[in-house]
């Protein structure tokens, strides 16, 4: 239990000012501008954290036009992603496919964002038809753009539309123009791309950090799984980072779209620009908050040295770090990937946050990564990270150990446009159907995916961005590979769908589950997928033992989803809630909750908004638009019970050796819990005893989970559900429901 | 030997046995922890110098981190 501790003398000596410079193509790229509209408008700046207008443009038609928010949309969709569901739903119709003109893609910052004095609110959220869900998709996402689009004027950005040329859309919020530019022929990975236009469109070296890009990459273009990279200027590296709004395909609409950026240039970033009602209590909140962080984090996480990589070795210790596509908990190897390494390679000596005023940090970079493959081969670059998801997901899920490969896996996800954590995951589904001969070196077209070898499967994200070869079969992700390899005849189908880490359409993020109920919920009864960003519930449940009854994991999967919710309608990050705790916290009521940030998240919405509110308001605030995008989903012909259906390598073991893993766990439960005798029995019969048990155990969970968030046991909002929330105020949310009532 | 409860499961007792010898025993080595013995808090730098009766009623509560 001993915790790591900070050396510095162990830390590489990496000059973390030195990278490869792609500024020579700056001239050319300028003069190859072509503007197709130029629009005037006049800047503004938030009051009370809105701006009350927002901004939509057509890609297609050039249409530029400022739309109004209006009290409704502020009290019932708050901001962030609520803002993006109610655009979202006036865009499209049941019928609409992510490829069609009228699908969006929303970007919204939401109310509190862009303060300086609380640690993580520079967040703005996305949202938009999945490619490879077919229903909303929302992620959070850092870097200044979110920010700067508000101080620029607009409480949120419509894209609508399908260009027939790339394009780039720049919003300049200090000269108060809109201009939409025909793109010349050039770069499209984000590393390139966003230095590119970074100093493009900024007016000179000071004004760099006033100017943030939103892009993607190669991958974008031939793959479902593209992501969108949010940049922000690191001024002591002197060089463009990124943050990337990951989950489910974004990035493939923006291409689809044939947006090849989009770039905002902002006011000089001040503490005062959100115009708060009460800036004292956003100090004094502020001032306690920084307070713990210098002398609570040290002795916990240690977020400011470790980013979020610290919980590698944590998930290893507690059996619950994904190996070879989630069948184990744990490696050997582990060491080699995690935050002991990660310490001394990523740069210390630099401040690392996505937003001003972040004193949690934990936006940690590798500098000094000289690629060994692929068109940056040779290129010195910085890696952003990584964090405990591409260590997991690109790193032991696919059983690479190799810190430095990790770096470059980590980088072409990152600069082509794919996902970390949906790469990470479907790499790690072929290379278990590789094991399994589902997939052999002929089917891959040469390419050996075995476990852990790096080359190969840095070799198939290379296809990917060409769209070639068998990466573009990857880059289907699991759900269509799965529907491919059985209808190609190449495996047992119960097999790849058990092992197939999929629930609607997305891949599963990089937690174990199989052990924990109330975390099968966590992953599977989520709106938009598999993303933990609802709920983390694994210690509470699984080694805590708070969570003994079905109705617990249902309060416990009614809260928690609902509170981190709230994150995204205001513009904050999650990290700071509970990746440090004040000294105190142990001592308090439900300390699991950390109710001194609660409470601290109350008032730094009351202080910006002005409209005071309370905890349980918090609450309601997020359950408004959490059943809104329920309903959402069942509009788009999804959201019932058979959507949330769990892949069952997420429920219990598949395999022999998964069993033979956990033989005395598993027999002691088929005692304990089932009341029958192992002994005699063979793994496979007790296989299947454990499959009947938690099979019916999950399903008793969705009826509990359904239950208590006022749903029918089909996963509908009740009408009396939607008549507490206020939304049926809405005859087309109510349209949608009655038909299932 | 004794036996204690830690959350819920039984562990083996000695005489002398520290809150941080159960850590060290469950592999518990995440840094936000709350523990009780026999219901009551133990501070965290007292985890190496309190010692566990025989029988004692343990409880680690990991905090929800992660993601």
């Amino acid at each position: 239990m001993d915790q790591l501790v900070f050396d510095p003398s162990k830390v590489m000596a990496i000059d973390h000012t030195r990278r490869t410079e792609y500024l020579g193509a700056l001239l050319a790229y300028r003069t190859g501008l072509r503007t197709l509209k130029e629009v005037a408008y006049t800047p503004s700046l938030p009051d009370r954290g809105y701006n009350n207008r927002s901004l939509y443009v057509n890609v297609d038609t050039l249409e530029v036009t400022e739309k109004p928010v209006t009290q409704q949309m502020k009290d019932v969709f708050i901001g962030g992603r609520g803002f993006g569901l109610y655009h979202l739903w006036n865009a499209v119709q049941p019928t609409t496919k992510w490829n069609d003109p009228e699908n969006e893609i929303i970007i919204s910052p939401g109310p509190v964002c862009g303060i300086t004095q609380y640690a993580g609110t520079g967040k703005s959220l996305v949202v938009t038809l999945s490619p490879q869900t077919e229903i909303p998709i929302d992620s959070n996402v850092g870097g200044f753009f979110g920010p700067l689009l508000k101080f620029s004027g607009f409480d949120a950005l419509e894209l609508q539309g399908k260009s027939t040329k790339d394009v780039i859309l720049f919003i300049d919020g200090v000269k108060g123009l809109i201009r939409i530019d025909e793109a010349p022929e050039g770069p499209v990975d984000s590393h390139v791309l966003g230095e590119l236009l970074t100093h493009l469109y900024a007016e000179n070296d000071a004004d760099l950090p006033n100017v943030s890009v939103v892009s993607t990459g190669a991958a974008a273009e031939h793959s479902l799984i593209g992501m969108l990279n949010f940049s922000f200027y690191d001024r002591r590296r002197g060089c463009v980072r990124f943050k990337q709004a990951g989950r489910g395909g974004i990035g493939t609409v923006f291409r689809d779209k044939r947006i090849r950026a989009v770039v905002c240039r902002g006011p000089k970033v001040a503490g005062d620009l959100n115009h708060p009602a009460d800036p004292e209590t956003i100090a004094r909140t502020g001032i306690k908050y920084h307070k713990e962080i210098r002398e609570q984090d040290p002795h916990q996480c240690m977020m400011r040295r470790n980013g979020t990589a610290h919980i590698v070795e944590i998930m290893n210790a507690y059996d619950l770090l994904p190996v070879h596509n989630f069948q184990f908990g744990s490696h050997p190897d582990t060491h080699k990937i995690d935050s002991s390494y990660w310490q001394q390679r990523c740069t210390q000596t630099t401040v690392d946050g996505c937003w001003y005023g972040c004193s949690m940090a934990c936006a940690k970079g590798a500098d000094g990564v000289v690629l060994k493959t692929g068109p940056y081969q040779g290129h010195m670059v910085t890696v952003d990270g990584p964090e405990y998801e591409n260590a997991a997901g690109l790193g032991s899920n696919c059983g690479v150990f190799d810190p430095d490969y990790l770096l470059e896996l980590n980088f072409y996800c990152d600069t082509y446009g794919i996902c970390t954590i949906t790469y990470g995951t479907l790499t790690a589904f072929i290379m278990e159907c590789y094991q399994r001969g589902i997939l052999n070196k002929e089917r891959t077209g040469g390419l050996e995916l075995t476990w852990g070898n790096a080359e190969a499967d840095l070799e198939m994200m290379h296809q990917m961005a060409r769209g070639t070869g068998f990466g573009k079969v990857a880059g289907l992700g699991v759900k269509k590979m799965k529907a491919h390899f059985i209808a190609q005849g190449w495996g047992d189908p119960q097999l790849i769908n058990d092992i197939g880490m999929e629930n609607k359409g997305l891949e599963y993020s990089q937690y174990m589950s199989k052990e924990s109920l109330a975390q099968q919920g966590g992953y599977a009864l989520t709106n938009k997928g598999p993303q933990h960003d609802e709920a983390w519930l694994i210690f509470m449940d699984m080694v805590n033992k708070q969570l003994p009854t079905f109705e617990a994991k249902a309060e416990a999967l009614y809260y928690f989803p609902l509170f981190r919710t709230w994150f995204g309608l205001n513009g904050f990050c999650k990290l700071p809630w509970n990746d440090v705790v004040p000294a105190d916290n142990s001592s308090q009521p439900e300390p699991q909750k950390v109710p001194e940030h609660v409470q601290n998240y109350v008032d730094l919405f009351t202080a910006t908004t002005g409209i005071k509110i309370t905890k349980e308001d918090l609450i309601m605030q997020s359950a408004r638009v959490y059943n809104f995008q329920r309903v959402f989903n069942i509009r788009m012909g999804k959201g019932l019970r058979l959507h949330d259906a769990a892949p069952y390598r997420s429920l219990g073991p598949v395999t022999r050796e998964e069993y033979e893993s956990r033989t005395e766990r598993y027999d002691k439960q088929l005692l304990d819990e089932l009341g029958i005798d192992p002994a005699g029995k063979s793994t496979e019969e007790k296989m299947a005893l454990h499959r009947t048990w938690r099979t019916d155990r999950f399903s008793q969970l969705m009826d509990s989970v359904y239950t208590r968030r006022g749903w029918t046991l089909d996963g509908v909002p009740t009408l009396e559900r939607l008549r507490e929330l206020g939304l049926d105020a809405f005859p087309e949310v109510v349209a949608v429901v009655k038909q299932f009532i | 030997m004794g036996v204690i409860v830690v959350n819920e499961e039984p562990l083996g007792w000695h005489e002398g046995m520290t809150v941080r010898d159960i850590l060290r025993a469950k592999n518990y080595r995440f840094p936000m922890l709350i523990i009780h013995v026999n219901g009551l808090l133990i501070a965290k730098p007292d985890y190496g110098t309190t010692t566990v009766p025989d029988s004692a009623i343990v409880q680690v509560i990991h905090l929800i981190s992660g993601g």
